[in-house]
């Protein structure tokens, strides 16, 4: 396995207020990576920096042993697709046409989609199922029916990382599990690399091959979910007490609550 | 295409109130009467009328898409936002300094950039602008340049100067015919920069990261399409004063008949509002003769009533 992403010693933040300090690290070509850690432990901060929304104060971010900011926006964009957490939407668009926007990095100015881009625009929707949803406007959609637009207008970029920012947030059991299921299946199928955030230490157990967890800005550890979730860490990092049990199918760490007055 | 189709529709429209406009004012002249020489000198006044009527409108309608594209906001438009004042201010002052007419388009247009960064400034809290901020410092901006540019005209030494009430209230009477020729270069240049830049605004409408990730270069584009904005409603207002709500009225209206693909919202905005302000000219002149209604009491009267259900309707949802 070689190193798709490599990070070295970054430290990076918003204006005069550095979020992540000293990470190293690297994701390696075909991983289901997952970034875990309490809130403003700068796990959206550190999601940024990766996918170059961010320039980090000091350090860099390798792509395929290049630096980031040393790829221009427009060929970066054909490797990487990111769906955000909590997108607004100020203008009714229609599914159609937000699915069709990531085809823009292969667009020139002032050029109409040719056939083919038309093709993979029509193709990420059958992949995320979201044909059906084609002529709707975007505001009229259910949480999870958005989503699964904003995965297919992602897939239209055709990545080869793909990087998600809580994508299960807000989500309903069904759908948390649908939408990780269908980015398994890209990342297994379709050899993307993903790179996601998740809240839910269940869900990250479940699907991601390695974690990071991050602690106040530093990496905490990384590892196989066993290594990562165990219930010491979780102390320390999450100052709660849980019990770690297994999943009784897929033998996975599996992380239970404790209410206060049974402890 | 079905997008030919509907622009074309539009340039039909354009037409009709363009012959609308020619035959219809104090006088009423049918087409064929207004081609025979005696009204030579009424067909060319009217005509100028109509032209300045179309830029005025296709300019004031792109800016407007322009400035709600990129600060995605669909009540932004250049009147609303304190420009159209900043820029009347700029070119009355260079009329109270005697500046040469030439160098007026480009004094409007640095008393609008002023009027924009000033207001974008004050709306920002925290790297967040947000719709009520940015009206609340828009209207204030342009109460503030408006009462400047009525106090330069009322102490100009220059007695022609006292007449000009049509600064703040808009007239498509083109009064310098050069000028009127540089305008019309300008605000075209600035439509097709736009056009240019439309799939760009389409994905800067959803989100600044969003079109950083489709691989833009957002500071780039925004600057840019701020400038150009900003140079046609200078321009704009240097002939025909300030003239509001069209940038507003105009597009919403296309957004809502037509999507918000930019690639067709500017083309159609900037048709259709070039066919309304003709048509809202022509009305003007021939309510009530021999008075004039000034297109920009025309303007904001349909205009203010539409203002308020989009705001009222923006704060009952985000969406």
């Amino acid at each position: 396995m070689t190193d798709i992403i490599k990070v070295n010693n970054i430290t990076s933040g918003y204006q005069n207020r550095p979020v992540l300090k000293g990470i190293d690290f690297s994701i390696q070509e075909g991983e289901f990576f997952g970034i875990i850690g309490p809130n403003g432990s700068g796990k959206s901060t550190l999601l940024k920096t990766l996918s170059r929304s961010l320039k980090p104060y000091q350090g860099n971010v390798h792509y395929q042993q290049k630096d980031i900011h040393a790829i221009s926006a427009q060929e970066l964009a054909r490797e990487f697709a990111f769906v955000a957490q909590d997108t607004v939407f100020n203008f009714s668009f229609t599914v159609w046409e937000i699915v069709l926007m990531g085809r823009i990095p292969y667009i020139g100015r002032m050029r109409p989609e040719t056939p083919h881009d038309l093709e993979m625009a029509k193709e990420s929707m059958r992949t995320t199922d979201t044909l059906a949803l084609a002529n709707r406007f975007i505001g009229a959609l259910s949480s999870g029916e958005r989503q699964m637009v904003l995965i297919a207008k992602a897939l239209s970029q055709q990545p080869k990382v793909l990087f998600l920012d809580e994508p299960t947030s807000h989500l309903d059991i069904g759908h948390q599990v649908k939408i990780l299921n269908l980015i398994k299946e890209l990342n297994q199928k379709h050899n993307i690399t993903v790179v996601v955030v998740l809240h839910d230490l269940n869900l990250a157990s479940e699907y991601c091959d390695r974690l990071l967890l991050l602690n106040e800005g530093r990496v905490y550890k990384i590892g196989k979910a066993e290594e990562i979730l165990t219930f010491q860490n979780i102390e320390e990092v999450y100052k709660t007490l849980v019990i770690v049990n297994r999943n009784p199918i897929t033998k996975n760490p599996h992380i239970l609550l404790v209410r206060k007055e049974k402890t | 295409m079905k997008s030919r189709k509907i622009l074309l529709l539009y340039l039909l429209l354009l037409g009709a109130a363009a012959t609308f406009g020619l035959c219809f004012g104090p006088v009423k002249i049918s087409i064929l009467e207004l081609l025979s020489d005696e009204n030579s000198a009424i067909l060319h006044l009217r005509m100028m009328r109509v032209i300045l009527g179309l830029v005025a409108g296709a300019g004031l309608a792109v800016a407007g898409v322009i400035f709600q594209g990129i600060l995605r906001n669909a009540l932004a438009e250049p009147y609303v936002l304190g420009v159209s004042s900043g820029a009347g201010l700029g070119a009355v002052l260079a009329l109270f300094f005697n500046l040469s007419v030439k160098s007026l388009p480009i004094v409007a247009f640095a008393g609008a950039i002023l009027a924009m960064i000033i207001v974008y400034q004050l709306a920002k809290i925290n790297g967040q602008v947000s719709t009520q901020g940015l009206i609340l410092s828009g209207v204030i901006v342009g109460a503030v340049f408006s009462s400047l540019l009525l106090f330069f005209v009322s102490i100009s030494p220059n007695e022609a100067m006292h007449g000009i009430t049509w600064w703040l209230l808009g007239s498509l009477e083109a009064w310098d015919i050069k000028l009127l020729v540089a305008v019309v270069i300008l605000v075209s240049i600035g439509i097709g920069v736009a056009t240019f830049f439309s799939r760009d605004l389409n994905a800067i409408s959803l989100g600044e990261e969003e079109a950083g990730h489709l691989g833009i270069n957002v500071p780039l584009v925004k600057k840019i399409l701020f400038v150009v904005a900003s140079l046609i409603t200078g321009s704009i207002v240097c002939v025909c004063g300030i003239i509001g709500f069209v940038g507003l009225i105009i597009p919403h209206a296309i957004r809502a008949v037509c999507g918000s693909d930019h690639r067709l919202v500017l083309p159609a905005s900037a048709l259709s509002a070039g066919a309304f302000l003709i048509f809202a000219d022509t009305l003007g002149r021939t309510i009530m003769p021999p008075v004039e209604v000034p297109i920009g009491v025309i303007t904001a009267l349909i205009g203010g009533p539409i203002f308020i259900i989009l705001l009222r309707r923006k704060q009952r949802s985000p969406l």
